[in-house]
């Protein structure tokens, strides 16, 4: 018996679905500060990126930020947060926290979307009549969806990873079982956490890639090339010889 | 802009710094090395050297048993702020570090955590078995660092508590914050149920549990017995008649063969160390930000001990 086998039956033992921490719970406390972190940055974040891919003014400030922003410490911050607005503050610390560590992924996706696309398709719309609120809506956001998806799906996944230390906070989340069982030294629960919170960010980040390559609109994606039969062939060739 | 003389002179000042981060380098020493020499015993040399954990609390005590010892004419080099018992342990065992100012009840539980001990008693008695030989605990003190059932003066006044057991009489919804692990402890909130009847839910609360006593999100917490809250905030501990709370009174554990020599000294202290006199020296510590030394120094002096 290994620690791994340990962890499994752990995980698998029916004690994970009744009390206080079971995983049902543990899981609907991890995705709802996940979700919501990641709905208020991008509120914040994807208009901005939006605004700066548009008129391309500001994109220094943004890359500055993205890049920074990702170095925050966040256990450190969300420790500073919880002394400075009090215990009876914790989730909104706590989210605060989530929201600044999801913003540079959100910005980032959102702006390097809009400046992917080749201008002359811009150029085109505007010549051929469209208001900028058109050019927006209807040329470059379906064009920049594709990355943004993108954006929202690396900003997920770092979010998903760095709920595991609300627990500390006691906020739940599949970290619980984490850091309750370091001081425990029971390792089968430590692993077991973390086996969980890997396989959720791996099946987040599946649905996202899927719907990532859902996301190019149909005139962009490249069109499959039919198989054609040796006499239709035969029959082209012969034809523009 | 780079002429050659600008290059040359940016090279200089490389090497210069990274000679410099070098040298420095080679003079800083590792707080962990074991203390060079003494690897099987300090006590032919007549130098005793006395270890502490990270823990600003039991620094002090090792601090006060230094500057006895001191008194009493002894050599004494201080390797304080070691570390977690996985850091020091070895030392204290191989003997490179002659005493250590240890708890009894976490030391048992790391020992040999099936015992079964919770009083005081049983729980000295019960590491006195378990120590390895070569290690021997003196006195122990009064003075505990152990978890408690604790809640607000004017909780206790308005619901007539004395005992853990009287929480069962509170008519509202009664929530028990601590660390996490103290959900799975055995003398978390399973035990109480099973010995006292109380039915507590628990909130893990960890670094924010005092904040949350004091806030009235949580009615009891398990605020450690020596921590300065019990003076500076109106708190009290409930008492644990069956013992439920393994009980961890501070014990010096000392190397065997400076034991006998020493255990005057060491014992005399334990017997001053009371649960109140450790607070207070922690309050010392925390509110009035003095040092170890200070506070060591006052106290000894207070106690008629040098």
């Amino acid at each position: 018996m290994n620690v791994f086998t340990d962890a499994i039956a752990w995980l698998f033992s029916p004690d994970r679905w009744q009390g206080t921490y079971s995983l049902p719970i543990l899981f609907g406390q991890h995705m709802y500060y996940t979700l919501i972190s990641v709905l208020i940055a991008a509120v914040i974040a994807v208009p901005v990126g939006w605004l700066i891919g548009h008129t391309g003014r500001g994109r220094e400030v943004a890359v500055a930020i993205s890049g920074a922003a990702r170095a925050i410490p966040s256990f450190g911050l969300l420790v500073l947060l919880v002394l400075l607005l009090g215990v009876l503050r914790v989730p909104e610390a706590a989210i605060i926290t989530f929201v600044l560590l999801a913003i540079p992924s959100l910005l980032a996706g959102a702006y390097t979307g809009f400046e992917a696309i080749d201008r002359r398709v811009l150029d085109s719309a505007r010549a051929m009549g469209m208001t900028e609120w058109q050019v927006f809506w209807k040329v470059e956001v379906p064009l920049g969806l594709p990355l943004l998806v993108g954006g929202i799906r690396s900003a997920l996944l770092q979010v998903i990873a760095t709920v595991t230390i609300a627990a500390w906070v006691n906020l739940g989340g599949l970290g619980q079982p984490i850091i309750q069982g370091i001081p425990l030294r029971k390792f089968d629960q430590v692993l077991g956490g973390a086996i969980l919170v890997a396989v959720l960010a791996l099946v987040v980040d599946l649905i996202f890639a899927l719907l990532q390559r859902a996301a190019v609109p149909a005139g962009v994606r490249a069109a499959p090339r039919k198989r054609r039969s040796r006499a239709a062939l035969k029959a082209t060739a012969a034809a523009t010889a | 802009m780079f002429t050659a003389r600008k290059s040359r002179l940016a090279l200089a000042g490389g090497a210069a710094l990274v000679a410099a981060l070098v040298l420095g380098g080679c003079a800083s020493s590792n707080p962990l090395d074991t203390p060079t020499g003494d690897a099987g015993s300090g006590g032919d040399t007549g130098k005793i050297v006395i270890g502490s954990q990270a823990y600003y609390s039991n620094e002090i005590i090792a601090e006060i048993y230094a500057q006895a010892l001191e008194a009493a004419d002894f050599e004494v080099d201080r390797q304080f702020n070691i570390g977690q018992r996985d850091a020091y342990m070895p030392d204290v065992e191989s003997g490179a570090i002659d005493l250590f100012p240890e708890y009894t009840g976490n030391l048992l539980e790391y020992l040999d955590d099936s015992s079964t001990a919770t009083s005081s008693e049983d729980v000295y008695a019960a590491l006195k078995e378990a120590l390895p030989k070569g290690l021997t605990a003196l006195d122990y003190a009064d003075a505990s660092d152990q978890d408690t059932y604790t809640v607000l003066k004017s909780f206790a006044e308005a619901n007539n508590l004395t005992s853990i057991a009287d929480l069962a009489n509170v008519s509202s919804q009664v929530t028990i914050g601590a660390a996490p692990e103290f959900e799975q402890r055995p003398y978390g909130p399973a035990t109480a149920k099973e010995v006292y009847g109380v039915d507590l839910a628990f909130s893990a609360t960890g670094p924010t549990t005092l904040e949350s006593l004091l806030a009235g999100e949580i009615q009891v917490a398990d605020i450690y017995s020596a921590d300065p809250a019990f003076q500076t905030e109106d708190i009290v501990a409930l008492e644990d008649p069956k013992n439920i709370i393994l009980a961890s009174n501070v014990v010096p554990i000392a190397s065997s063969d400076v034991a006998d020599e020493i255990a005057d000294v060491i014992n005399a202290i334990s017997a001053k160390l009371t649960a109140e006199e450790l607070v207070g020296l922690n309050v010392q510590s925390t509110v009035d930000q003095k040092s170890p030394a200070d506070i060591a120094k006052k106290w000894l002096a207070d106690n008629d001990l040098v």
